[in-house]
């Protein structure tokens, strides 16, 4: 049994290596396969696995011989991306033993992440580990690591608000969307112009089931075209006034210099809706609707300053939630390590056993033989008797191993019960 | 006291916003209104009058029916914040009542007929409906603040949404406007039986039709022109202030046949 040493995490992200190099570095589902059966046939590697995202490069391992492996995994990442090691090694962190583990827990709960909090990555973490347990490269070790690292990043999820808030402006428009109608589901949405932001949160309204997009473009053919894609229906830029009456949100993002929507559009609309609250997300600059409508009742603007106000608060916010998430992260490291010494000792706490109730089965029944009018319930108090004298003998040592890593290295108890017993021989 | 734990509870599940905060809320006051079930039936069965003899009975009930209405409403709606609203004027009015003498007055047949008992009942359940249109009002207001000044403080993020608060306190109106009505109804046909006409004149009755005739007109324009939103809200808090000063004002600042029913 080795060390939790052997642990070894060699990777790159965002933070120690430019998108260039990332780009080059960049390994595809094909090529994960390809590398992890060369790992695998590496005498120095006995357990691996491999996650490649925009953002990173991580390659897992427990060792036989560290500074071989990571070796052998330089040459090999620098010949299947024609880079030479000197070109990245720069950017590369070695990570062994709880630091390694540490680094996935973070990882795996995106507290390592660009976006500190995006949900994206534990999925990925999933996929890579699916592939190397298909595989078969998986073993004992990384098996419990990365279930561990599951419950972590899901503990952390649901127990920190890390996840809580939207850190994307067309997130953050939907989410005040949703304060305000309740569900999304079957509102009417108009958006007027067009560009990629203003799509995009189009296209997370349609994933919340808004219904029925309607688009204004100066162009109508573009609007058409627009439409289309979003199977919604384009009207003129004139009819935007009717438009309103039946919409419930309005996305607008057009060039226009003034106000394509004014206070008195609003108010003279009101009535005919009965009051229905408006939404108005104005990703224009210059502004395309009249701030003045935030005034009138059951109408509501935000401006492109108010939505990136909120993110950089939320971002704020997860900061905050990460140091939570940072703490929970030190409480898996530290029960990991538990678990860890524990199996080491496992394999002693078994062979004493053995070895003992070996001893005290044999003269149990060497006695035994020899006295034969005792009576079944007499054999059976007897039987108890050694079992209980077996129990207590081991009692003490099985704990000191158990709780050895408190004290002291656990290495050495193990090898001094180990000679005590001769359980080596 | 299980009104005072689960106020704990509910503001408890306000700051920290754990959900089983919440449910231990939510079972609190089911058990307090359970034992205040049992208390109140057996104080019947002994005294053999409905309990309203004085302030100390009227809160008392009034606490019950708000209670039993919240948690009618919390099953229909599972509106779970309104329990940091109610739980603690429950609480409010329990505490109000214990501090008052319980001294049972001498008051004739006056009070045992049904038409009465119809009466006060139906008349405490639209009260506790609007009682909580007003609190669901007094959330809306709060909420639509934190989105149009767009600061969200504490409250956006523990409050639910604009629709899901209207269309709660809408609700609430409905079912206290509708309540409220048949007390209306079955007092004057009490009134009618008792001293031979429908209508008196007295503060309370005054009162009482001022109470109706805001309600029906805020209903009127919901359905209308759709007042809605913070109008209607701002409505349903007038609403239950007016709703407080008929209940208890009158009866301390102004005379009438009501007055025993507050009397100390």
């Amino acid at each position: 049994m080795g060390s939790m040493q052997d642990i070894v995490l060699l990777g790159l992200n965002h933070k120690t290596a430019p998108v260039e190099l990332r780009e080059c570095l960049t390994i595809s589902k094909d090529e994960t396969s390809i590398a992890l059966k060369a790992f695998q046939d590496l005498p120095s590697v006995r357990e691996v696995m491999l996650f490649s995202t925009c953002n990173r490069v991580e390659v897992l391992m427990v060792v036989q011989d560290k500074t071989s492996a990571v070796d052998a995994v330089k040459f090999f990442l620098s010949g299947l991306k024609h880079l030479p090691v000197t070109e990245f090694e720069k950017a590369l962190y070695t990570h062994q033993g709880d630091d390694a583990v540490r680094h996935v827990f973070r990882v795996a709960a995106s507290l390592d992440s660009m976006v500190v909090g995006e949900p994206q990555i534990l999925g990925q973490i999933k996929e890579a580990y699916q592939t190397a347990t298909t595989m078969k490269t998986s073993g004992v070790l990384l098996n419990k690591l990365l279930h561990r690292t599951f419950f972590t990043a899901k503990r952390i999820r649901t127990e920190t608000g890390i996840g809580n808030n939207a850190v994307s402006v067309s997130y953050a428009a939907i989410e005040l969307g949703k304060k305000i109608f309740g569900s999304l589901e079957g509102k009417k949405v108009l958006l007027i112009g067009a560009g990629e932001m203003a799509e995009l949160a189009v296209e997370h309204l349609i994933r919340n089931r808004a219904l029925n997009i309607v688009v204004a473009n100066r162009t109508f053919e573009t609007g058409v075209e627009l439409a289309e894609t979003f199977k919604g229906r384009a009207i003129r830029f004139d009819e935007i006034g009717d438009a309103l009456q039946e919409v419930d949100i309005i996305i607008s993002s057009t060039g226009s210099p003034g106000y394509v929507v004014t206070r008195n559009h609003v108010k003279e609309i009101a009535r005919h809706r009965r009051n229905r609250p408006l939404f108005f997300i104005d990703i224009a600059v210059p502004r395309d609707i009249d701030p003045e409508i935030n005034r009138l009742s059951n109408s509501y603007v935000y401006d492109i300053d108010d939505l990136q106000g909120i993110v950089d608060e939320n971002v704020e916010d997860r900061h905050k939630e990460a140091v939570k998430g940072e703490r929970i992260v030190d409480e898996a490291v530290l029960s990991f390590r538990n678990w860890y010494e524990n199996l080491a000792v496992t394999p002693t706490i078994v062979e004493l056993r053995k070895k003992v109730e070996g001893i005290a089965r044999g003269e149990l029944e060497k006695t035994l033989h020899a006295i034969k009018h005792l009576s079944a319930e007499d054999l059976e108090a007897v039987n108890r008797m050694v079992d209980a004298m077996v129990k207590k003998i081991l009692h003490d040592p099985t704990m000191l191993l158990k709780g050895s890593r408190k004290h002291r290295d656990t290495s050495v108890y193990l090898d001094t019960i180990r000679k005590l017993f001769k359980l080596d021989e | 006291m299980c009104y005072t734990l689960s106020t704990v509870g509910y503001l408890m599940y306000l700051f920290l916003q754990k959900e089983y905060l919440q449910k231990t809320g939510f079972y609190l006051l089911a058990g307090g209104f359970l034992g205040h079930t049992v208390e109140l039936g057996h104080r019947f069965i002994q005294t053999g009058y409905f309990p309203v003899h004085n302030l100390h009975e009227t809160l008392s009930l009034a606490a019950w029916t708000m209670a039993g209405v919240f948690l009618l409403f919390q099953h229909r709606i599972g509106l779970r914040i309104l329990g940091v609203y109610a739980a603690p004027l429950i609480t409010f009015a329990m505490i109000t009542a214990a501090r008052l003498p319980n001294v049972p007055k001498e008051m004739g047949d006056l009070l045992n007929s049904l038409w009465l008992v119809a009466h006060v009942v139906a008349i405490f359940i639209g009260e506790a409906a609007l009682a909580l249109a007003c609190g669901a009002g007094i959330m809306y207001l709060l909420q639509e603040n934190a989105i149009k000044s767009k600061h969200r403080g504490f409250f956006f993020r523990r409050l639910p949404s604009l629709e899901l608060l209207d269309s709660t306190g809408y609700a609430c109106i409905v079912t206290g406007f509708t309540m409220l009505t048949l007390g209306l109804i079955t007092g004057l046909i009490y009134a009618k039986s008792v001293w031979g006409r429908f209508w008196n004149w007295d503060p309370k009755e005054i009162w009482s039709g001022i109470t109706w005739l805001l309600y029906a007109a805020l209903l009127h324009q919901r359905l209308t022109i759709g007042w809605r939103g913070r109008r209607a809200a701002i409505m349903a808090i007038i609403g239950f202030a007016v709703i407080l000063f008929t209940f208890l004002g009158v009866n301390f600042f102004l005379k009438g046949h009501h007055g025993e029913f507050t009397r100390m």
